[in-house]
């Protein structure tokens, strides 16, 4: 087990190894979002309260979502590299700050467009839309911090340092709508009991989630490879492939 | 024909809806466009590295 970790760990291991993942991982996720968004735009009633508007929820709570899975895969391969100085830990860490940040974009967004007609305003200062606007600006501190130090492991290192301290900033987004008074509505699925919502309403929840998983997997390692090679640029394996071409 | 109107009419929620449609499928394109175009020109420049280290 060790062993074969060591070796998955191993930079050409892993540039070849991601390369067979991405195609499956990137077709996966365009078709489960697709058919995520048809069922979720033309099969699914409307809202009884909410009308059409509802609909934003599709893209909006798996955005929300995946904003803080990208950010702990962030912080704990961050931890990771730290620690014991694994290189590929640190570049899977720096590979998900640009695609965590979008999502927490695209979670603010169409919040705010949803917000609109719903609560009539945009915006609000308050708790859960506050703590998800600090994520975007953790996200965006720790790429301008790499991208700020010239040696690329010092900088993993700087970068790794401020996105664990952010951490603390995961639960409070997630309690948030429990701890104060928000005008954003507290959760509707994640509740222990039985999920609010109704199941022709929910399924295309789930498959748009997936989607939004297996889309990160994919761009993520994408992302990787071009950072690997960067890194690796001046060894034999890479020398090699830009050879054959 | 009428279907189809109602369906981009949104329940008069159009402008919310599509805008968020559309944002979320401009910026997840955006994060598999980027890539690809970071490793064509990362490869662009090993190679032309590679070229001139031949020459001299």
């Amino acid at each position: 087990m060790m062993r074969f970790l060591h070796k998955l760990a191993s930079p050409k291991t892993f540039y070849a190894l991601s390369g067979r993942i991405i195609p499956w991982a990137g077709v996966s996720a365009l078709l489960l979002i697709l058919v995520g968004a048809y069922w979720g735009l033309v099969e699914a009633p409307a809202d009884y309260q909410q009308g059409d508007s509802f609909r934003i929820i599709y893209v909006h709570v798996p955005a929300a979502w995946m904003s803080l899975f990208v950010y702990v895969v962030m912080a704990g391969a961050g931890a990771i590299g730290l620690i014991w100085r694994i290189k590929l830990a640190e570049i899977i860490a720096i590979s998900s700050a640009p695609i965590g940040a979008s999502f927490t974009f695209l979670a603010l967004v169409t919040g705010s467009l949803w917000g609109k007609p719903m609560w009539g305003t945009w915006w609000v200062w308050d708790a859960r839309l506050t703590s998800e606007l600090i994520l975007l600006f953790l996200y965006l501190g720790v790429m301008a911090l790499y991208g700020a130090v010239e040696d690329k492991r010092t900088a993993s290192r700087a970068a790794a340092i401020l996105a664990i301290v952010g951490v603390v900033n995961i639960p409070i987004i997630h309690y948030s709508v429990e701890w104060w008074n928000t005008l954003h509505q507290g959760p509707t699925v994640t509740k222990l009991d039985k999920p609010s919502i109704a199941p022709e309403m929910l399924w295309p929840l789930l498959i748009m989630a997936l989607g939004f998983k297996l889309y990160y997997v994919a761009t993520v390692l994408m992302r990787a490879r071009v950072e690997l090679l960067e890194r690796e640029r001046n060894s034999r394996w890479v020398q090699e492939m830009v050879e054959a071409g | 024909m009428n279907e189809l109107r109602d369906f981009f009419h949104m329940g008069g929620y159009a402008v919310y809806v599509w805008t968020s449609y559309g944002l979320a499928a401009a910026v997840l394109l955006a994060n598999v466009i980027h890539p690809l175009l970071q490793r064509r020109r990362l490869f662009a420049l090993l190679a032309r590295r590679r070229r001139r280290a031949a020459r001299n």
